[in-house]
């Protein structure tokens, strides 16, 4: 390189607990259950052991559908976020607690008192991942009946957050004396008071949990639209995002962290994550082989014509998944097949998509399976340990990311290998701890502690840092 | 693959056996409580603080504890906030607690309190679910309902009436008490048709057809109220219990909201007599609401509330509670009955209420860290010295220590569970 040295970075690690999708291989002899707090504890565990810097749960509010019948190909259901990440911070002492939380189907007050009651009862450890949602499929579990425009639903996010901050903000955390000889308990008879007046928030009164340890939870949010990214500018402690070859995740990391001067902000208060699934082996041909066989475990013949199905968006169920693809176009009109799936997003020309993956199935004499399976997400990382281990340092010196939140394809002993093989080599490269330096997730992440009220730390919020500009 | 511990029929020690629970809330529910010496009010919002004091209660073969919360800032006034700052101010998420102390503890049930008024049943639904899942089946939920004005204005999603205790006869106040309460119900309807929602075995990860569940185990519950609906199914599975526990706290009212409450949804009520005459008319009146509902084959178990000052002398707990009454400057009045006295006298008054037909109490420690191990050192080997309470834990779900069976599920087919039953007997 003919550019002056950088640094060396420290890598940051997150573990993230397999959710409802195909890349979970449920059928495998090792999958344990997804449910049982077991599972979870056992992860939670390894992470720790691997001193990884935290653990992330995804959320899910509304069972998916296709074809109007609940989806049962992959792994159905989920825990609650927040109760098994409070009970998480029972068996660990010192992983970060990161979960998805919505902002269109919650009040901020009560999102802000369970984020704040999380990082007292995790002694520092909390962080939200804020994620939005409009749609009327979710929202017909939910009172408020609440499904938003979709053009409002960074607007309600935004608010959400501001408000949830402002509540987090409103003890600064010196009122509570306790002093039994004088009978003073409180110092400030204002202690938590709040009014928030906004477009989507009339609320008012006092916030009722005293200022937690990380001052706030750690923010992180992921959305890979100009919306997404700029929200995340603005306000975010960590984005993710998922970029995981090398010159497109460089990309986003340049686009990302260029917006954060425009916020007042320096490139090092947003860290960019990429999820990134792995697969190891002995030897890098022993793990690719292990890969392939993998991808067929991931994507049977049912499963892949599904997901053709979100891009046809029509019955596909007559097709043989390994016969050619369907000669059909894909039906443009409104999206019914298949619902309360990101991936149908995913695919936002569908004429544009079905031309290519033909022409694709054709030049490789792929059948729909073998269509699904080369063309679907692959496994970010495969290689011997050392492979594995040079590869994620060579994306995060290259600024592809600042580390990686891996997901496993098994659950919940899948995490095991990785802590047991690659970590140890990363610490021997100087590029991961071997020991945690601090106590709550702030330190681990390198984020300082927001200050109440004062807007003058790292994080404060959007609204302030716009205000002093 | 989702586990379903049975709950064993447990060898009741006697005919007369009492369930034994505590209340939870702060330093204790005297509001000089945190003064003594032993509260430690500094540590209210940490979670050691918290196992501390359910370890003890387990310690104690306590059936369960409730943990109080509020969607406000503690205060002494009905429905406004009061501004003092010589009294505890500030808590932690009470389903958090629970869910913070449930991989610490092993036996004990736990029951955190929910604001029916401003929560949403999906996600009280799946949270207490998985509070099932993380105590391996000793999960409960008491629901409360909030007429606080303040605490409305931290949704901004209605307008509550401000109002004196003075007012609860008011045609206003009436009319919004059975509202609140009818809506209650409704939550608590949506919330266990959400824990049925998935039947048992759902999960089938039948390899030979790739589907991971079996979706006609799956039911949509299709909840229509008068306030809300919900769609369903849940997104977590049937919690251990099937069930857990629904628990409410009530009063007698001239509109009879409260006892309502406990008979058509409740498995454990909460209630506030202050002797054994009031006791029987309590009982009488929560059990015709019961039979009103069409739920009396069911089991629905009713606990006596009292505040409770625990001393070896009698004198020495009356003196305590004029020394507590002189440090928050006024005499400290309660909802219910408040007992000063020793242990063996606290028996004695146990006792004679339960012949009114209370299958247990739940006491509220007026200091915690006084009167938790007073209730579990002296208390407890009083009445296992009478022969009226347990002397080991008996089963490992809440259910199984209040002698309830896993119920079936109201969305499987008959045959579904004729089959269970087989299987479990």
């Amino acid at each position: 390189m003919s550019e002056p040295r950088k640094p060396v970075k420290q890598i940051h690690l997150a573990a993230h607990f397999p959710g409802v999708n195909n890349t979970t291989v449920w059928s495998d002899p090792e999958a344990g259950s997804h449910i049982e707090f077991s599972s979870f504890a056992h992860f939670a565990r390894t992470a720790e052991r691997a001193k990884f810097d935290f653990l992330f749960l995804a959320e899910g509010l509304r069972l998916r559908e296709q074809g109007g019948r609940i989806y049962d190909l992959d792994v159905v259901g989920r825990p609650d976020t927040f109760t098994v990440l409070s009970a998480l911070a029972a068996v660990t002492e010192r992983l970060g607690l990161t979960g998805t939380i919505n902002s269109t189907f919650n009040e901020p007050y009560e999102v802000a008192r369970q984020f704040a009651s999380l990082d007292h009862l995790s002694d520092g450890r909390a962080a939200w991942n804020v994620v939005t949602s409009w749609d009327a499929f979710t929202g017909e579990n939910f009172r408020r009946g609440g499904f938003l425009p979709k053009e409002e639903r960074y607007s309600r996010a935004k608010e959400f957050l501001a408000t949830a901050n402002e509540l987090f903000d409103s003890w600064r955390g010196d009122e509570i004396v306790a002093d039994q000889e004088t009978g003073t308990f409180l110092r400030d008879a204002k202690a938590g008071a709040f009014v928030h007046q906004g477009q989507h928030f009339d609320i008012e009164g006092r916030f009722n949990v005293p200022r937690s340890p990380q001052g706030r939870p750690v923010i992180f949010q992921a959305g890979d639209s100009e919306e997404g990214r700029e929200f995340a500018a603005a306000g975010a402690d960590a984005i993710f995002s998922r970029y995981a070859t090398l010159k497109e995740g460089q990309e986003f990391y340049t686009d990302v962290k260029g917006r954060l001067a425009r916020h007042g902000r320096t490139p090092d208060q947003l860290l960019i994550l990429p999820a990134a699934t792995f697969v190891l082996g002995d030897t890098d041909a022993e793990a690719q082989e292990l890969a392939h066989e993998v991808r067929r475990q991931q994507v049977s013949g049912a499963t892949a014509l599904k997901h053709l199905e979100f891009v046809w968006n029509r019955d596909l169920s007559g097709y043989d998944p390994d016969g050619p693809l369907p000669d059909i176009d894909p039906d443009l009109g409104e999206h019914t097949l298949a619902r309360g799936r990101a991936q149908v997003r995913m695919y936002r020309d569908p004429l544009a998509t079905a031309r290519e993956w033909r022409e694709l199935a054709a030049a490789n004499k792929w059948s729909i399976r073998d269509l699904v399976i080369e063309t679907g997400s692959r496994q970010a990382f495969v290689g011997s340990p050392a492979t594995v281990a040079d590869t994620i340092n060579e994306f995060v010196q290259a600024d592809a990311s600042d580390g990686f939140i891996l997901v496993p394809h098994i659950t919940p002993g899948g995490l095991d290998v990785f802590a047991d093989t690659v970590v140890p080599l990363l610490q021997e490269r100087g590029v991961f701890r071997t020991e945690y330096e601090g106590t709550t997730l702030r330190d681990h992440l390198g984020l300082a502690r927001p200050s109440a009220r004062s807007g003058s730390a790292d994080s404060a919020p959007q609204a302030e840092r716009a205000a002093a500009s | 693959m989702s586990s379903a511990p049975s709950a064993l029929p447990s060898p009741t020690p006697h005919s007369a056996a009492l369930h034994l629970a505590v209340a939870l809330d702060g330093a204790g529910w005297h509001p000089a409580a945190w003064r003594e010496p032993v509260a430690r009010p500094r540590d209210l919002l940490t979670a050691g603080y918290w196992t501390d004091l359910v370890t003890e209660a387990e310690r104690g073969l306590l059936d369960f504890v409730t943990i109080e919360d509020a969607l406000g800032l503690q205060s002494s006034h009905f429905t406004e906030p009061d501004g003092r700052t010589d009294q505890v101010r500030g808590r932690l998420d009470a389903v958090l607690i629970a869910a913070r102390v449930a991989p610490l503890t092993s036996h004990i049930g736990l029951l955190p309190t929910v604001v029916a008024t401003h929560t949403e049943p999906f996600h009280i639904s799946k949270a207490i679910a998985t509070l099932d899942y993380v105590s391996t089946g000793r999960a409960g939920v008491r629901v409360q309902v909030s007429a606080r004005r303040n605490e409305a204005a931290h949704f901004g999603r209605r307008t509550l009436p401000s109002f004196r205790i003075e007012d609860l006869g008011s045609p206003e106040v009436r009319e919004l008490t059975v509202d609140l309460f009818d809506e209650a119900a409704d939550h608590v309807e949506a919330v266990r048709r959400l824990w049925d929602s998935w039947e048992d075995g759902a999960e089938i990860r039948d390899v030979a057809t790739g589907r991971f569940v079996d979706r006609d185990k799956l039911h949509y519950i299709d909840f229509e109220g008068k306030h809300f609906s919900v769609k369903g199914p849940s997104i977590t599975p049937r919690p251990p219990q099937g069930q857990p526990l629904v628990g409410a706290l009530a009063h007698e009212t001239v509109t009879g909201a409260p006892f309502r409450l406990l008979g058509r949804s409740a498995d454990l009520g909460f209630v506030t007599p202050h002797d054994i005459g009031q006791a029987r008319t309590i009982v009488a009146a929560v059990r015709a609401e019961q039979d009103a509902a069409g739920r009396a084959g069911e089991t629905l178990h009713l606990f006596g509330d009292l505040v409770v000052l625990l001393d070896d002398d009698p004198a020495e707990a009356a003196a305590r509670k004029e020394r507590l009454d002189a440090l928050a400057g006024y005499p400290y009045t309660s909802d219910a009955r408040i007992f000063t006295g020793t242990p063996v006298e606290l028996a004695d008054l146990l006792q004679e209420l339960s012949e009114a037909g209370l299958t247990g109490f739940r006491l509220r420690p007026a200091v915690a860290g006084h009167d938790l191990p007073a209730i579990t050192r002296g208390l407890v080997p009083e009445l296992q010295r009478r022969g009226v309470f347990r002397h080991a834990y008996e089963a490992d779900t809440l259910r199984g220590l209040l002698g309830l069976d896993r119920p079936a599920n109201r969305y499987a087919a008959p045959e579904a569970v004729a089959a269970d039953a087989v299987t479990t007997a």
